[in-house]
């Protein structure tokens, strides 16, 4: 499904990933693990098609086709998703409408005539149920003053409504009580199916107790130093990063 | 002849259709000396540094239109606030509209300036209040002070509430190539008495408006009021508002500025707290486009302790308008644990499009909180990468994030269907459409 071949980006001519090389077939789940500063965010909106990132070498591809000239909404309409680490308030505009022109932007973009508003309707209350979200919740504005589980389950929530082939979760467990943290992964792998894929971004290995990865990458300096299975990640938890340090002077 | 003169030569006319041994007359007289002596303010007067008055004043204003006009209410019903009840004292062409109107006696008056000013029954509170808290030394309110005659005459008395919000209509109907007009309000809401005003001007047709006007508004202790305006003129009005609210002890006075049109706009906003614990409140919402022009001058005078402002103007500019904020916070020595808060933000979305932002704070007292803050800048990219990752296409996500950031303001509104209509407008103007109903 997605192909990273040697990916190079740099912002403000600093290169940040260093020749990247990932391939996520469907049903899949990885887990891209590393130290702070090492890339993890970055990756995550590349993939997303982040203008502000320069992409010097190599490729992204989704299901054979390269990326490199598609904008984010684009990428969007493919299937693409981006779990935001740090979600933007917008002010004035509710949950549900924000989620109603997300739908009718992709819908229109595939050629379709807007979703009928009680399919609409129905969508809404069957995903926000999933996500254990109360329906007073979908009439706040987006983000505007939620708490930071409320905005990582909001992202989630958008997810679901979206149904997206690829989602990338960047930090979604940061800021997460224990509660909060079993409801978004459960919403997560209900979601999971033979035909799309998962790339879970993290620090910590928390978040893999409950959404058990396939594969486990470590990110150190820009490049992929590891990968192995899940078993990778629970050897970070004990070991935690310094090693890297240390085989990277060797 | 000049605007000045053809202004100084129709006071004489005007002088043959008011009594002038009104005591209110020699305050008229005065006033056309002071507009005489100092005419028409010019860009080097500091206050109009970036407001000129020169190419209005080419134009030949007819100074009282010629005739009385009407229009069918289904022609104007959109201008109102239809969806509520409301009072309402309409004016077209400056002449008051019974027919258009609503107006109450009833336990409060909503009614005309031109019967508090004539019918000795107000005589005591024309005393009291008429002219009393308006600038006697400023040239554009001496002028309208010279020509006060018509416009909206408010009291509510101790305790009082109106059943329902005053709306403030004027209209012009375009029957003469251009017209000046110069409505003068008074508006008193006694103690613990409750108001809520929605003041709008509207051109029917593209002739030349120009709007003089001056609003005199008066709170008494506890007394609440909530005054909206709504300028969304034709690009050929030009309107002048000077606006002055005396506050008492405990009062609480919003005034909501909604600046979505118009040739040139100039809001003088001037709040005096003459009481403790009081409570102003100043915001404004600014979307122009064209070579639109709106220049918001406020100012806050802390006159006694324990007061509070709050100041909070957001500007989209666009095409080649210009866009002026000037605000002005005097704090006196004795008003202590004063806390004046000031905000203006401003979108520019064109190259062509300016704005000129100016706090101007004189604290003279040492235990205050003040804080000023003003921006100048494009759309946030970390937002706008963020709505395009979930599907919308930069150009909705762009108007959307406009319409976010202006409608922020918009949280104070006190009357829903107002907020829902200014919603919309907001919208129409940054033109998101996105298939919602806002």
């Amino acid at each position: 499904m997605l192909k990273i071949n040697d990916l190079h980006a740099s912002v403000d001519d600093k290169e940040i990933l260093k020749g990247i090389n990932l391939t996520v077939n469907a049903g899949e789940v990885h887990a891209i693990m590393g130290p702070n500063g090492s890339g993890k965010s970055t990756l995550a909106s590349v993939i997303a098609g982040k203008e502000e990132f320069d992409v010097t070498k190599g490729s992204v591809i989704l299901d054979g086709e390269d990326l490199e000239e598609e904008s984010p909404e684009e990428r969007a309409h493919k299937g693409i998703f981006l779990s935001f680490q740090y979600p933007v308030e917008i002010p004035g505009v509710s949950v549900t409408n924000f989620m109603k022109t997300a739908i009718n932007e992709s819908r229109k973009a595939r050629g379709l005539e807007d979703m009928p508003a009680n399919e609409m309707l129905k969508l809404i209350r069957e995903k926000s149920e999933l996500l254990e979200i109360d329906r007073k919740f979908l009439s706040r504005s987006l983000n505007e003053g939620f708490s930071g589980g409320e905005k990582k389950r909001n992202e989630i929530f958008q997810m679901a409504m979206l149904e997206p082939k690829l989602a990338i979760l960047d930090e979604t467990d940061s800021g997460l009580d224990i509660d909060a943290l079993r409801i978004v992964a459960n919403g997560v792998n209900k979601l999971k199916s033979k035909d799309n894929a998962v790339i879970v971004i993290t620090h910590y290995q928390r978040l893999l107790e409950y959404i058990v990865p396939d594969f486990v990458h470590v990110l150190h300096n820009g490049k992929i130093v590891k990968s192995g299975g899940k078993e990778l990640a629970h050897e970070l938890e004990e070991k935690g990063y310094d090693w890297l340090k240390q085989e990277a002077t060797v | 002849m000049d605007l000045k003169e053809k202004l100084i030569s129709s006071f004489m006319a005007f002088e043959n259709n008011v009594d002038v041994e009104h005591p209110v007359h020699d305050i008229r007289s005065n006033a056309i000396k002071n507009f005489e002596e100092k005419g028409f303010p010019s860009k080097k007067n500091e206050a109009w540094k970036y407001t000129s008055l020169n190419s209005l004043q080419k134009v030949d204003f007819s100074i009282f239109p010629k005739e009385e006009n009407k229009i069918e209410y289904n022609d104007v019903k959109k201008y109102f606030i239809h969806e509520i009840d409301t009072y309402k004292i309409v004016f077209i062409d400056g002449i008051y509209s019974s027919y258009l109107s609503e107006t109450t006696h009833d336990g409060v008056d909503i009614c005309l300036m031109s019967s508090a000013l004539t019918k000795p029954m107000y005589k005591p509170v024309i005393d009291v209040y008429f002219n009393k808290v308006a600038a006697k030394d400023e040239s554009l309110t001496s002028l309208n002070t010279a020509f006060s005659k018509e416009g909206a005459f408010i009291y509510i008395p101790k305790n009082k509430m109106p059943k329902k919000p005053v709306e403030i209509v004027h209209f012009a109907t375009g029957n003469e190539a251009s017209l000046m007009l110069q409505p003068r309000n008074l508006i008193i809401v006694e103690e613990n008495a409750e108001l809520q005003v929605i003041e709008r001007h509207q051109s029917l047709t593209s002739n030349e408006v120009l709007t003089n006007s001056v609003t005199e508004i008066f709170a008494a202790k506890n007394a609440i009021i909530d005054y909206y305006k709504v300028q969304n003129n034709v690009s050929t009005a030009s309107m002048i508002d000077n606006t002055y609210i005396d506050q008492k002890d405990k009062s609480v006075v919003k005034v909501h500025t909604f600046s979505f049109g118009g040739k040139l706009t100039r809001n003088n906003l001037n709040f005096y707290q003459n009481g403790e614990y009081i409570d102003s409140t100043m915001k404004g919402v600014t979307i122009l486009g064209e070579k639109q022009h709106v220049d918001h001058h406020t100012l806050v005078h802390h006159i006694e302790p324990n007061c509070e402002s709050h100041q909070d103007y957001k500007g989209i500019y666009g095409e080649q308008s210009t866009g002026v904020f000037n605000g002005k916070i005097i704090v006196d020595k004795i008003a202590q644990k004063t806390n004046a808060f000031q905000q203006n933000n401003n979108i520019l979305i064109s190259d062509k499009a300016t704005i000129n932002t100016k706090p101007q704070l004189e604290i003279f007292a040492d235990d205050v909180k003040c804080s000023h803050g003003c921006t100048i800048g494009q759309l946030d990219e970390d937002a706008l990468f963020y709505l395009q990752s979930r599907g919308i296409p930069a150009k909705e996500a762009r108007a959307l994030l406009m319409y976010a950031f202006a409608n922020n303001v918009l949280e104070s509104v006190g009357i829903p269907e107002l907020k829902a209509r200014i919603n919309k407008l907001i919208a129409k103007k940054l033109g998101v459409n996105l298939g919602f109903d806002i």
